[in-house]
């Protein structure tokens, strides 16, 4: 074969493996532990699946290839959004997973829509997120689907069952029959709706509610770095309960004060920084005893696939993965699992594919809804409940949750444990 | 009850608000010097403790993280600042950029997530029957000390005379002999030296992250502008008014807690409506 005959080779084999990758898109803050369990989560589910012989489409194997797209989000939205959109023009990206602050995730959707780019979501709450879009302009936004977490809403009534396993410890440790509780919320749009029919929840008479009482809300800024005198104030009311809503760094602030002033309210919630591997670190392991909704634990199946999970990611990165890590993950093997059924790379054949994923993961059993949101519950994904014990991470909820004549409940779970100067405090 | 918890918790703020107050007046105070690296000043030795009390003890590690914070204040006055200080908006911008810098290097160094730094004194204290964090009374009695030392040190001393002298009549100050450049050493490192101590009083009770400076900033010009720029007392007074009525919001307020900086701020625009020139400060015709 003379020079040119090889040239013309080369130039053809490179096409052709051009063509056999398909490119992903991996969003988040990488500065910071959300993006880069993000990307950590996308890496083990694309070597898995690179090495399981790629994506089979039409007869031919297509590999994937991730680019890491850092947004800057935790800094700058709009940082965001043109992050994306170079890595769709620039980097010519086929799919995009990712994202984790909501307002940076709302802007950018809307690039993805704009290019009409499949966009798996894995870090953001938000209800309007989906809600409003999809469902009113389905045309535009049909490209984005919420893997992880589940939204909002969802997340309130899951910590509403975490918070009533709490009071019936207290009855039952402490004999209080009408705990009190305080509602330490931050001020973010998503939890505005929620404060008043979480409060007639608790105080409402059994069945319908807690038979607690209310104390009072407070709503520190969700940038807050000192809750002292939130806590002090919750404390004089005489709460034995904190019920937290808490996404930003008011969680550690929280955390940190709540141990050192050894408040004696026992809390549960969500704090997201208390999902965290890295929380008894950034609290001086004054975190001890706190309690949040998660949606993975080191040590607890959720299905088969969430210990080799957890083991292959701290093998491989020494860390604890948080929610983005295994949300990513599950994302990866969604979308993978969606190309194969469309057998194509087109979009309107994969969001087809998309809409009806039933896919079991490390998280749960993933089916969107018609907002493209996943479904929660038993039998969908339902997330956990866990408490910082003795410096472990430790899963209390579901134990024994009653739902119709099914009690759900995953092996390992542990009943939620009072804080001991909470006992002391309160021992009848 | 309410009112021992405004009190204890407004106190104990005061003490915390004011120690990251301090260093900045005085560097404006003395050196006439906006400098806006101030807090992240503060940040780096934070971070520097962070990383050494592990490594070392804590003593040494804090006599270190006190090291490189006034040689950093100290170089950035000689690299950056005394070139430029005739022009103070020039100064600003520069000020600015070193803390963006020193943010970004800090990420750099140790991610976007939170740490935290040993307190001093761990637990709590009961003083009115109010939960006090011991560390949040050390910061108050630090605060206290440092002021009643920069005072001492200013009022009573030769070095403080300079000082004085550089910072009130330049030129007659050279007449005589004072070396405006010494004596602008002199309280950058000083300013330097109480933003390492805040460090190493207010940073256990804060999240430690690249980005904890920018609020810190926000107080602290808060304080100082309320308070007189340059100012001791003032900023002390300042960072007090500014404790009490975030504190005051929490308390009577809890479901508009959120709003208690902007209260705050809200005092200081009021009080600065009514005397421009701050608590303590001299009036704008009198600067000049």
């Amino acid at each position: 074969m003379n020079k040119w005959g090889v040239l013309v080779s080369l130039v053809l084999l490179s096409s052709s493996a051009w063509a056999q990758t398909i490119r992903i898109g991996v969003l988040g803050p990488m500065a910071y532990l959300q993006g880069r369990h993000t990307w950590y989560g996308a890496t083990l589910a694309a070597e898995e699946i690179n090495r399981a012989g790629g994506i089979q489409l039409n007869r031919r194997s297509y590999r994937i290839e991730l680019v890491r797209v850092d947004t800057n989000e935790m800094v700058s939205v709009p940082d965001a959004a043109t992050a994306v959109e170079r890595a769709i023009v620039a980097q010519r990206i086929d799919f995009l997973i990712g994202g984790f602050r909501s307002e940076a995730v709302l802007a950018m959707t809307e690039v993805a829509a704009e290019y009409r780019k499949i966009f798996l979501t894995t870090g953001s709450a938000a209800v309007g997120l989906t809600a409003g879009r999809v469902d009113q302009n389905y045309g535009r936004y049909k490209y984005i689907f919420r893997v992880s977490p589940y939204k909002a809403t969802d997340i309130i009534q899951t910590t509403l069952l975490q918070l009533g396993e709490v009071i019936q410890t207290l009855r039952q440790q402490l004999n209080i029959p009408q705990p009190k509780v305080a509602l330490l919320v931050e001020r973010v749009l998503a939890w505005d709706p929620v404060i008043e029919p979480a409060s007639r929840i608790i105080s409402a008479p059994p069945p319908q509610g807690y038979g607690a009482e209310v104390v009072g809300v407070w709503r520190p800024s969700a940038v807050a770095t000192d809750l002292t005198s939130e806590l002090t104030a919750i404390q004089r009311a005489g709460a034995q309960v904190i019920f937290t809503l808490l996404s930003g760094p008011a969680g550690t602030a929280f955390g940190r004060e709540w141990g050192r002033l050894k408040i004696p309210a026992a809390t549960v919630g969500a704090n997201v920084d208390a999902q965290q591997g890295t929380w008894l670190e950034a609290t001086s392991n004054l975190g001890n005893y706190v309690a949040t909704i998660n949606f993975i634990a080191p040590d607890i199946a959720i299905t088969p696939k969430t210990i080799p999970f957890v083991v292959n990611f701290r093998t491989r990165f020494r860390e604890i993965p948080i929610y983005t890590a295994s949300g990513t993950y599950d994302a990866l093997y969604i979308l993978a699992d969606a190309l194969k059924r469309a057998n194509s790379l087109e979009a309107d054949a994969v969001i087809e594919a998309l809409e009806t994923t039933d896919y079991v993961g490390v998280g749960g059993r993933y089916v969107f809804d018609k907002l493209h949101d996943v479904k929660w519950g038993p039998g969908y994904v339902t997330g956990i409940g866990v408490q910082w014990v003795d410096g472990r991470m430790v899963t209390f909820w579901p134990r024994n949750w009653r739902v119709g004549n099914q009690l759900v409940g995953y092996a390992g779970t542990r009943p939620y444990q009072l804080p001991p100067w909470v006992v002391e405090a309160w021992r009848r | 009850m309410v009112l021992a918890g405004v009190l204890v918790n407004g106190l104990v703020l005061s003490g915390i608000y004011g120690m990251l107050a301090l260093g900045f007046a005085l560097t404006y105070g003395v050196a006439r010097v906006l400098n806006l690296a101030h807090t992240a000043f503060y940040m780096v030795a934070a971070y520097t403790l962070f990383f050494l009390v592990g490594r070392v003890g804590f003593v040494e590690a804090a006599f270190l993280a006190t090291f490189v914070v006034v040689a950093l204040a100290l170089c950035a006055y000689r690299l950056l600042l005394e070139p430029l200080k005739q022009h103070e908006s020039t100064v600003l911008i520069v000020t600015i950029a070193l803390a963006l810098l020193l943010q970004e290097l800090l990420l750099l160094l140790f991610g976007g997530q939170f740490r935290s730094v040993p307190a001093l004194l761990p637990g709590f204290v009961e003083v009115l029957g109010v939960r006090v964090a011991q560390q949040a009374l050390l910061a108050l009695g630090f605060a206290a000390g440092v002021l009643l030392a920069t005072w001492l040190l200013i009022k009573g001393t030769r070095l403080g005379l300079r000082i004085r002298a550089a910072a009130q009549e330049q030129e007659a100050a050279e007449l005589v002999g004072i070396s405006l450049s010494g004596a602008g050493y002199w309280a950058v490192g000083l300013g330097g030296l109480t933003a390492a101590l805040a460090g190493l009083a207010v940073a256990p009770l804060a999240n430690l992250e690249p980005h904890m400076w920018s609020p810190s900033l926000l107080v602290v010009l808060a304080a100082v502008v309320l308070g007189g720029l340059g100012s001791l007392p003032g900023a002390l007074l300042g960072a007090s008014v500014l404790a009490f009525a975030e504190v005051l919001v929490v308390n009577l307020v809890p479901g508009g807690s959120f709003l208690r900086t902007t209260v705050a701020l809200l005092v200081m625009v009021i009080v600065l409506l009514l005397k421009p020139e701050g608590l303590f400060g001299t009036s704008f015709v009198e600067e000049r």
